[in-house]
């Protein structure tokens, strides 16, 4: 079921919502309720991997340089990544700003 | 030509469990459903049934282990009462949103408090929203048979729900019956293996019973709501088969003695025997009554039923559980909501009866009757009443 649900007509699920597809939660992109983003300053950070480690969506992924970015299409905004940076190189901003 | 025998009614509800060769069976024991499972759990034990029974620490626990067993493609039963159904309550929804063909008796008992074991409808009515086929049995027979019919209805490739056969505890799960017990070779060409759809395999991985979010939650309702009303068409088919077959054939709605009747009991269950005694005595003396009785419960047999009651001036719906502060009985209540917009319709008059194992007699019977006579000429106060209750 790749088709997104939220799209999909009664007659068009399958018998008892099963999902015959393994994997394809992926398709389902959970950051779209974030109210807040996390920022990452890369001049603060010393790649020590704790935000990628605490993440609870695994949505701090390993970037280049070994750095580590955020996929916003997961990170739902909780800020633990922001919390445990013993750095303090990760800020939370309003999503509207 | 199959054998009539003597027999527990209990008992003869295993016996047809294990001609349908079932799987599984996860049960707890609970009066006075116990006879059931304590037989099946013999004829396991005795290797005359090729089946796992998994003796479950709750009835929260055997309901749980029939989806699991269920959604692996297993045949499946189970049975419980009372307190046990209302401990399934919370799983007993997710079986018809997974589609799966478990088949449970409910030995019909009265809810606590007060602590009783006795008979009454109380348990089942308090699970109306569950999404199950239901229905309910009058005698030994009925049982046998229903059992039967409801393994074929819950498997067949356009239904995949599970079904409820209810029958009254005690006045039916202890009483011993003359009941004829079909033999295996029969049994076969009515039931055949179960074959299906979608399974839990590892060589063909899915996922069942996931989150509905809100975009799709309404989506999935509906759609388990419209297989449980077009179930209905392979309820009939079914029993219409059975008939061929085995010369009993069964209707959603029975009546008795309507032609003509201005007063239409309304029953289910077991009460329904005593209440066809009660019309004959009424009919002998003249009095223009007849009977009404559901088989199949859910879905709602509107159009069967609406089609027996014709003719009719008045109907007096008797139910054997109470709605507390609500409107009347819950058969009563299904019954108004039915034949509100339907011009010329009966008046509606409820008694609640035979709560907690009191007897329902053949004079209740005809007090109620009396009393719908009476309350036709002149509307009662009261929405509904309870009979034999004790005004002191």
């Amino acid at each position: 079921m790749a088709k997104i649900d939220a799209v999909m007509g009664w007659k068009e699920l399958d018998l008892g919502c099963v999902i015959r597809q393994p994997g394809s939660s992926r398709a389902f992109k959970t950051g779209d309720w974030r109210s807040q983003r996390p920022v990452v300053d890369r001049d603060k950070c010393i790649k020590c991997g704790l935000c990628w480690v605490y993440c609870p969506d695994l949505a701090m992924v390993p970037a280049e340089e070994g750095y580590y970015k955020v996929n916003l299409d997961y990170c739902k905004g909780c800020g633990i990544c922001a919390k445990e940076c013993p750095k303090v190189a990760i800020t939370m901003v309003l999503e509207e700003d | 030509m199959a054998k009539r025998v003597g027999m527990e009614v209990s008992i003869a509800a295993s016996e047809a469990v294990k001609l349908a060769d079932v799987d599984l069976i996860a049960a707890y024991p609970i009066t006075p459903q116990t006879h059931i499972v304590e037989h099946l759990s013999e004829v396991v034990a005795d290797g005359e049934l090729d089946a796992a029974f998994v003796p479950v620490e709750s009835e929260h626990s055997a309901m749980s282990c029939c989806i699991g067993s269920s959604a692996a493609g297993a045949r499946t039963f189970t049975a419980t009462s009372s307190q046990g159904l209302a401990l399934m309550h919370e799983i007993l929804f997710i079986a018809p949103a997974m589609r799966l063909p478990i088949v449970m008796v409910v030995a019909n008992r009265s809810l606590s408090g007060p602590i009783s074991i006795w008979n009454d409808h109380s348990d089942i009515m308090a699970e109306q929203d569950i999404a199950w086929i239901q229905t309910f049995a009058e005698n030994g027979q009925e049982v046998f048979d229903l059992v039967l019919h409801a393994f074929r209805v819950a498997e067949d490739s356009k239904v995949l729900l599970p079904v409820i056969v209810n029958m009254d505890g005690f006045t039916l799960s202890h009483v011993i019956e003359p009941i004829e017990i079909l033999d295996k070779t029969e049994v076969d060409k009515y039931l055949p293996p179960y074959k299906p759809k979608v399974r839990l395999d590892p060589r063909r991985p899915v996922s069942m019973g996931l989150v509905g979010i809100p975009e799709i939650y309404t989506e999935a309702k509906k759609a388990t709501n419209e297989v449980l009303i077009n179930s209905k068409k392979v309820v009939l088919k079914a029993w219409k088969e059975f008939g061929d077959l085995f010369g009993r054939y069964y209707n959603p709605v029975e009546s008795y003695k309507t032609e003509g009747a201005e007063v239409i009991l309304i029953t289910m269950g077991s009460i329904s025997e005593t209440a066809m005694t009660a019309i004959d005595k009424m009919r002998e003396k003249g009095l223009p009554v007849g009977l009404v009785r559901f088989r199949l419960w859910k879905p709602f047999p509107a159009p069967e039923f609406k089609k027996a009651i014709a003719g009719a001036q008045t109907l007096a719906v008797v139910d054997r559980a109470l709605s507390p502060g609500g409107a009347c009985g819950p058969v009563a209540e299904e019954i108004k909501a039915a034949l509100y917009a339907e011009r010329g319709r009966p008046r509606v008059f409820n008694f609640i009866a035979g709560l907690g194992g009191r007897d329902v007699t053949v004079e209740n019977f005809e007090e109620i009757v009396s009393k719908a006579f009476t309350y036709t000429k002149k509307r009662p106060k009261q929405l509904y009443e309870m009979i034999g209750v004790r005004e002191i």
